[in-house]
């Protein structure tokens, strides 16, 4: 098991490498003369050598990305351009209430997906099987900025169940934080959910089909057993990466989610900042994100020797 | 033989199976139900889109302030905005930006994943490694974040939206031939070919790209999809088309705002990018399971 | 049926008419017709045929498990100490799977669960059956692994199943089969997987077990050298149907139906020299059965009357057989 863990995670070095040349690399997107190109048409000439000096563009890039990332290793993104803020200390600041969205929203999906999957791949073919099927086939589709204002006004609005846009955080109150992410972690878990169910059923569908399932009826094990014991555990292994992908796509989605509900997450800040050209803050998010995304999959992968045995045993 | 015949009558054969494999496909396509379907509704939004100006019932940009807010009804179908223009006209004005705007990422995709894909898979060894590599670090980082960065670099404006999203978009194109460049290489008769001198580049225009077609015409049909997705969601952020033009992205987006004087708003373009997005996967899906076999025992 | 050669004296097993259909792209297709013996106390009897001819299915039909393969029992009774399980919800039959009627099957890599150990899953179900503790089944695991001959049970107990060879797989299922001393113990090619020494333990250690706990054992298989060393009577089936019954004395020194000698002369081993001698022809498909007896295409001493009608399973001197010309012909037999 720790040898599987150490093999997988000597594989993201050059992963995390190249994440962080394409952070630095961004910059040399910017057409033409990048300075000129971001402090826009009206900039003196002194601000343009301010931006230069910033982004360091008097050195060759080479020498630039090696100091680039030995303060990016380090925990030193820079500063935005205008505002002269530590970027570190902004996504610091940020990054709690994208994780807590990001957490719950995985947790909804996945108490939504796992037991929607199960029933219908154990009921395979039956009405709700294809109900179950037909309704993961459009959520996989419902785009967020759709659900989101429909959640809104329904639950947050003519129902006023709960509070529509805003975020507190859980410092200040624990339940006002919960009841403040529901609605945009529902929002954001929908597309995972429809996920998760689809893999599910798929996954149970192969497996109840196994021997070892058979074995388990022959043996007159309860259904609760047979499927809750054996035929999950073996169907969660692909599910776990669904999982594990969705993770990613959640990081992404939640930059739409936050700007619909007004939370100070990441997310709603890197919108400011693509507004803003604040090129050193996306930079230091790409590679963040980049990096949490990279680490994540590496997990997961070693999480597989839990569920499948075999995995360990090969390492 | 000379090579000349036996350039001859591996065409033959070739298009022999060509037209074969066509007719199973169009054989098993025809029992794909809601795949029909969805071909149908793309058919009828693009033709819809391409005589905007003659199928639109209104100018998309005409304001009529008493009409603020109006609910559906005879004259404005599916009602009007706070400006009062015709949300119908609008909608199908927008489908020009959003199929346009998609079409164009999915070209950019393509134009980067499909001829770097054709080579990684042919050639393995270190481009493999250093491309596959690569596809992986892309894919690390989340879609939208990326496209995001992209765009704040580029500048925010439809054009610099769709490159982001190809860019995006292209290592999964790229997977997709590599791994089906990778299986024709393996078959035996591209050995044959190579022995009798052919070259490389003549094995990847005569075999892989007709190998590669079908997998990609199913990738491509599920880019498509996540093109018009992505869009809409870029261009709800105020980044991508910039009004007075709309495209559905734009119009959903400015409905939210507006979401308690009318709900509306939101439901009829949302339903359009939700139709549109579910058609390109169920046409996709529907494609795939019609090829998929064919693939696999090739 | 006391005078057929399909009964038993204390049955454990008893199956009358059972037929059992599937769906298919065909319909609806009997796939076992008319089948019935008996299995009594402390008796090892062996069904055997090619694969496709019904065995497997006729033993999954004792065991209830034919709907979960898209199946139905169409007709008949199967009653297992009198009791008619085709009656038991499917609450009941769980409770008898396992603890009245057991099963090891075919494929010993593959039929336990990768993701759990042994002993996760054998005192599962032992639990399942009986009023256990966790300890005290754990120590019930380790004396049955003791006893179908795994060595050092108190360590592999805790093995995953990708830890032990085919054949100590195979003892492990036999030990969970085994494990609530079940009244019929169902073996469907318990050995084909395995390779030729570890066959013969495996059979071993089945007689073995049943000697001690005095259950039925009905042995499914296509290999008539197993059934020569393990089983007191056999039943050979072909195409769904019941050709033959006998003792496996009876049977070896002469087959009445023209199927089992054929059998019975693809033996390996009989005449190492020789080679093999297959049965020339395929199973007739379901779906296309010929309208005389069913095994007159490949049959050798087929005359023109076997071609008309379907033979019906006839008494000869207290064994039966599927054979217009069961009493004319005299076929060979393996003399022992």
């Amino acid at each position: 098991m720790l040898r599987l863990a150490a093999r997988r995670l000597l594989k993201v070095i050059p992963l995390l490498l190249l994440v962080s040349f394409i952070s630095f690399g961004l910059l040399n997107l910017v057409p033409g003369d990048p300075a000129v190109q971001i402090a826009g048409e009206f900039a003196t000439e002194e601000q343009i050598e301010d931006i230069r000096a910033g982004l360091g563009l008097d050195r060759p890039w080479p020498v630039r990305y090696a100091s680039w990332l030995g303060d990016a290793v380090r925990g030193d993104f820079g500063v935005s351009l205008f505002s002269k803020v530590s970027v570190a200390t902004q996504i610091w600041d940020r990054l709690p209430a994208t994780l807590s969205l990001i957490g719950l929203s995985l947790a909804i999906s996945a108490l939504i997906g796992v037991p929607a999957g199960t029933f219908a791949g154990w009921r395979e073919g039956t009405v709700l099987d294809r109900f179950l099927t037909m309704g993961t086939t459009v959520g996989v589709a419902v785009p967020v900025f759709v659900a989101a204002p429909v959640l809104i006004l329904i639950f947050g609005i003519k129902l006023d169940w709960l509070p529509a846009t805003g975020y507190v955080p859980i410092t200040a109150n624990p339940i006002d934080w919960a009841r403040s992410l529901m609605l945009p972690a529902i929002a954001l878990a929908l597309t995972g959910a429809a996920e998760i169910a689809r893999q599910t059923r798929a996954g149970v569908i192969d497996v109840k089909k196994q021997d070892f399932v058979r074995t388990a009826h022959a043996n007159g094990l309860a259904t609760w057993q047979v499927l809750g014991k054996h035929t999950l555990k073996n169907a969660m292994i692909p599910v776990i990466t669904v999982i594990g992908l969705q993770i990613g796509r959640l990081f992404g989605l939640s930059v739409l989610i936050e700007q619909i509900f007004n939370i100070p997450g990441l997310g709603s800040r890197l919108i400011a900042a693509v507004f803003e050209n604040d090129v050193p803050f996306i930079q230091g998010t790409v590679l963040i994100l980049g990096t949490v995304i990279v680490l994540v999959n590496a997990a997961v992968d070693i999480s597989y020797g839990y569920f499948n045995p075999r995995v360990r045993a090969a390492a | 033989m000379t090579i000349a015949d036996h350039d001859m009558s591996s065409t033959a054969v070739e298009s022999a199976t060509t037209e074969s494999r066509r007719a199973r496909f169009l054989r098993r396509f025809r029992r794909q139900g809601w795949a029909i379907g969805a071909l149908v509704f793309l058919v009828i939004v693009a033709i819809s889109a391409i005589f905007a100006p003659w199928v639109a019932p209104h100018d998309p940009l005409s304001q009529s302030l008493t009409d603020s807010f109006a609910g559906p009804g005879s004259e404005y179908w599916l009602g009007a905005d706070r400006l009062g223009r015709d949300t119908l006209s609008r909608l199908i004005f927008g489908a020009r930006y959003s199929l346009l705007a998609a079409a164009q990422a999915v070209l950019v995709a393509t134009v980067l994943g499909v001829p770097i894909g054709v080579i990684a898979g042919l050639a393995r060894g270190k481009i493999d490694a250093v491309a596959s590599l690569v596809a992986d670090a892309v894919l690390s980082i989340p879609a939208i974040v990326l496209a995001l960065a992209i765009i704040g670099v580029l500048r925010p404006n439809l054009t610099n939206a769709m490159i982001a999203i190809g860019i995006v978009y292209a290592p999964r194109l790229f997977r997709v031939v590599r791994s089906a460049a990778i299986s024709v290489r393996e078959e035996t008769y591209i050995d044959a070919a190579r022995a009798s001198g052919v070259g490389m580049l003549t094995i990847a225009r005569t075999h892989v790209i007709p190998n590669v077609l079908s997998p990609l015409l199913v990738q491509i049909s599920l880019a498509l999809g996540f093109a018009v997705l992505a869009e809409a969601g870029i261009s709800f952020l105020g980044l991508g088309v910039q009004p007075p033009d709309a495209s559905w992205g734009v119009i959903l987006g400015q409905g939210t705002v507006k979401l308690e004087e009318q709900p509306l708003l939101i439901l009829f373009p949302g339903a359009a990018i939700l139709l549109t997005v579910l058609a390109f996967n169920v046409l996709g899906d529907g494609l795939n399971d019609s090829l998929g076999r064919e693939i696999r025992r090739e | 049926m006391s005078s057929h050669a399909s009964s038993a004296v204390d049955p454990v097993l008893q199956i009358e008419d059972l037929a059992v259909e599937f769906i298919t792209e065909h319909g609806w297709l009997t796939v076992v017709d008319g089948v019935s013996f008996e299995v009594g106390r402390g008796e090892t009897v062996g069904l055997i045929g090619e694969s496709g001819c019904g065995k497997s299915v006729t033993a999954m039909a004792v065991l209830g498990l034919i709907e979960q393969r898209s199946g139905r029992v169409s007709r008949g009774c199967i009653r297992l100490d009198g009791r008619d399980l085709l009656a038991l919800d499917s609450r009941e039959m769980r409770e008898i799977r396992g603890r009245k009627v057991a099963m090891v099957f075919q494929e010993p890599m593959t039929s336990i669960d990768p993701a759990f150990t042994v002993g996760n899953q054998m005192v599962e179900v032992l639990r399942r059956h009986l009023p256990m503790s966790r300890s005290q089944a754990r120590q019930r695991s380790v004396e049955l692994l003791d006893r179908v001959g795994i060595t050092d049970p108190h360590r592999r107990i805790d093995s995953f199943p990708h830890e032990l060879s085919g054949g100590m797989r195979q003892r492990v299922l036999i030990a969970m089969a085994l494990s609530c001393e079940p009244d019929l113990l169902i073996a469907d090619e318990p050995t084909t997987a395995l390779d030729v020494t570890v066959q013969a333990q495996v059979l071993d250690l089945l007689a073995g077990l049943q000697a001690e706990m005095g259950m039925a054992v009905l042995l499914v298989t296509h290999d008539l050298g197993v059934v020569s060393e393990t089983c007191e009577r056999v039943i050979v089936m072909y195409a769904g149907e019941i050709v033959e019954t006998a003792s496996t004395d009876e049977l070896f020194a002469r087959p009445l139906h023209p199927y089992t000698a054929a059998m019975l002369a693809s033996l390996p081993g009989l005449h190492p020299d020789e080679p093999l001698d297959p049965i020339p022809g395929i199973v007739p498909p379901r779906h296309a059965l010929p309208p005389g007896c069913w095994f007159e295409p490949r049959c050798e001493h087929a005359i023109e009357l076997c071609g008309s009608g379907h033979p019906t399973l006839v008494a000869v001197g207290g064994r039966s057989a599927r054979c217009l010309r069961a009493d004319d012909l005299r076929l060979p037999g393996v003399g022992s």
